[in-house]
């Protein structure tokens, strides 16, 4: 399987649950909207950062979630400075930082598979019409099969490489999808042989 | 929905993740990257159709979400949906349902070029008209500005719908999903 | 035992196998022919992947799969479901490549797929998966990544996850052809050893050798019906 982004600690933040995290970065993103004022940004960055120091985490995770975006908030900040100075162009800016911070903290202390856990328990809950067993055979069956799936996408390079075609996208994706749809075929017998109803 | 049907969504999950792998084209000037990835979301609703297209869609998002680096870069996690550009993502769902749906109804008609038009549609102005507004509603941004800082990213998703036709066709041709979706259940149609 | 009653079955219009009569009680069958010789669909029959369009699959006194011609009576259809549900309960399918027959990303979760769907509860569950991976020397890769193991394990793995759901019958479909040599005896020592009824479909004739009967299968019929050694020395014939 693909490794997760968690940054491996036991620590308060760690420990907490994935739902409870996921409630508090909706409420924090759906406040800092609502009440657009530094008096809700400012013990909003302090909150986060609070966060990262609790769960061990250093400027440097800091940083790498930042630098995704750097410049498209560079390119925001210019153009705020245009439209509203200085003080709104770092409000607008520092907000996508906070947020952004906020979200990566949950990410990097929450393991994918306690996510799906969670999503696996709340689905207990769904009501009936909801195919239950269906999410998650599809989640499961996702995480099993994109290895597999990198795996034959570098296999196809690698034969269309022989050919001079390995730049070539329609070259490789072409049996990339048809392979797949076929395989689909036999996985969807497969599960069907072990199903009995 | 049939187990096959959930086959094809986990499975065309996985294609859309493994297409990060596909080696990024850089525009010069802008330095702005042409991923693959946007791709797959075009494939997943000419080849799937509207409901499976748009649900392996989801899919993929949702294990994005939960903390799987699977968009191109290596990125991942609830970050990607708050920073600025996080309405592409979203508008990713809606665009594979109308590239499906669309494919559906020109399905005996499809061919390079009604494929490749139902493509920019639902890829590029679909998309645009969700991820621009979006854009400019958290950056707080005229939507005139923030559509003037897409703009550099048309001509890479015009190639790309280009390519995805080739490949909606091509795929019809050996595996024509939808017809056989049809001939099943005729009284669906 | 299965019992197979003027069976045929036809895709797309094109006949596959024609009037298929078979009375199956063997402890090891083998089905060999040539490509396109019906008998990956005649496989596929013994637990319903595949439904005759004319005649019955029977697995012992049940009936298995009615009649299609019985028309749209919504009792009979309850009672092809009823059918299917006995057969899928009873006949284990093992797939020529074992990597579109695993569907989880951890071996113990693949295992654990079929046993829900049978719904036992979890420690019915622990107990049978740990039995069976114990039982074909896999127990260590209880907790592996499916997609990490060799395709040796992965067969191996595909193989527990229909034995842990205890079938009266295992019909294996070409389940050695992406296997080495080594990996090949170990399956076959595996199968050897199973108390329960083997239906192998193989173009790899020498695993045959111990068998108790083999079908050879021919443009959809059934052209021998014999001892290994009888059976497979005329589609040598065949070929040549």
């Amino acid at each position: 399987m693909i490794t997760d982004l968690y940054i491996f600690g036991d620590t308060v933040v760690h420990r907490l649950g994935p739902g409870k995290k996921l409630l508090a970065l909706l409420v924090l993103c759906s406040l800092l909207f609502i009440f657009e004022s530094w008096l809700a940004l400012l013990p909003a960055a302090l909150l986060v950062l609070a966060g990262f120091w609790l769960a061990g985490l250093s400027a440097h995770h800091a940083f790498a979630a930042l630098r995704p975006v750097l410049w498209i908030l560079a390119a925001i900040f210019l153009i705020q400075l245009f439209y509203s100075g200085v003080v709104g162009a770092g409000f607008v800016v520092m907000r996508f930082a906070v947020l952004i911070l906020a979200a990566s903290l949950v990410t990097l202390t929450t393991r994918t598979s306690e996510f799906v856990d969670g999503i696996m328990a709340g689905l207990r809950y769904a009501p009936r019409f909801v195919p239950r067993e269906k999410i998650a055979l599809a989640i499961a069956m996702t995480m099993r099969f994109i290895p597999r799936l990198r795996a034959q996408f570098d296999e196809i390079r690698e034969a269309q490489r022989a050919r001079g075609l390995e730049r070539n996208p329609i070259a490789l994706l072409v049996p990339l999808i048809v392979r797949t749809l076929k395989d689909a075929d036999e996985i969807a017998q497969a599960i069907e042989a072990r199903s009995v109803d | 929905m049939s187990i096959r049907d959930i086959v094809f969504i986990a499975l065309f999950a996985a294609i859309i993740a493994a297409l990060a792998l596909f080696p990024p084209i850089i525009i010069p000037l802008i330095n702005v990257p042409i991923t693959a990835q946007s791709l797959g979301i075009m494939l997943a609703g000419g080849v799937l159709g509207a409901t499976r297209g748009g649900l392996s869609v989801i899919l993929f998002l949702v294990l994005v979400a939960i903390g799987l680096p699977l968009l191109s870069g290596g990125r991942g996690g609830f970050a990607v949906f708050f920073g600025p550009t996080g309405g592409y993502l979203i508008g990713w769902i809606v665009a594979a349902v109308v590239i499906g749906f669309l494919t559906e109804r020109f399905w005996h008609r499809l061919n390079y070029v009604s494929s490749f038009l139902i493509c920019v549609f639902g890829g590029i102005v679909v998309l645009y008209a969700i991820g621009i507004p979006w854009s400019a509603a958290v950056a707080d941004i005229p939507v005139a500005t923030a559509a003037a800082g897409s703009a550099p990213f048309i001509p890479g998703d015009i190639v790309k719908a280009l390519i995805a036709a080739v490949v909606i066709v091509t795929v019809k041709r050996s595996y024509p999903l939808i017809e056989a979706e049809r001939a099943d259940r005729p009284s669906a149609a | 035992m299965i019992v197979f009653e003027n069976v045929s079955v036809a895709k797309g219009g094109r006949p596959v196998l024609h009037d298929i009569n078979l009375t199956l009680g063997d402890r090891r069958i083998g089905i060999i022919g040539r490509n396109g010789s019906g008998k990956s669909t005649l496989a596929r029959l013994f637990n319903g992947l595949e439904k005759p369009t004319r005649g019955h699959v029977r697995l012992g006194s049940a009936p298995v799969a009615p009649d299609q011609g019985a028309g749209p009576d919504p009792k009979a259809g309850d009672s092809a479901a009823d059918a299917l549900r006995h057969l899928r309960r009873h006949v284990g399918f093992v797939f020529q490549n074992p990597d579109n027959q695993i569907v989880y990303p951890i071996v113990r979760e693949d295992l654990e797929f079929g046993l829900k769907n049978l719904k036992l509860p979890p420690d019915e569950r622990r107990r049978r998966i740990k039995a069976t991976m114990q039982r074909l020397g896999i127990a260590e890769l209880a907790d592996r990544f499916t997609h990490e193991l060799s395709g040796g394990e992965k067969q191996l793995v595909a193989l527990a996850g229909v034995l842990v759901m205890q079938p009266a019958m295992i019909v294996l479909d070409e389940p050695t052809t992406l296997l080495d040599l080594w990996n090949r005896r170990r399956l076959l020592t595996v199968l050897e050893a199973l108390e329960q009824q083997v239906v192998l479909v193989t173009h790899d004739l020498d695993l045959l050798d111990g068998f108790d009967r083999v079908l050879l299968i021919d443009e959809g019929r059934v052209i021998a019906d014999g001892p290994p050694h009888e059976v497979t020395d005329r589609y040598r014939s065949l070929a040549a």
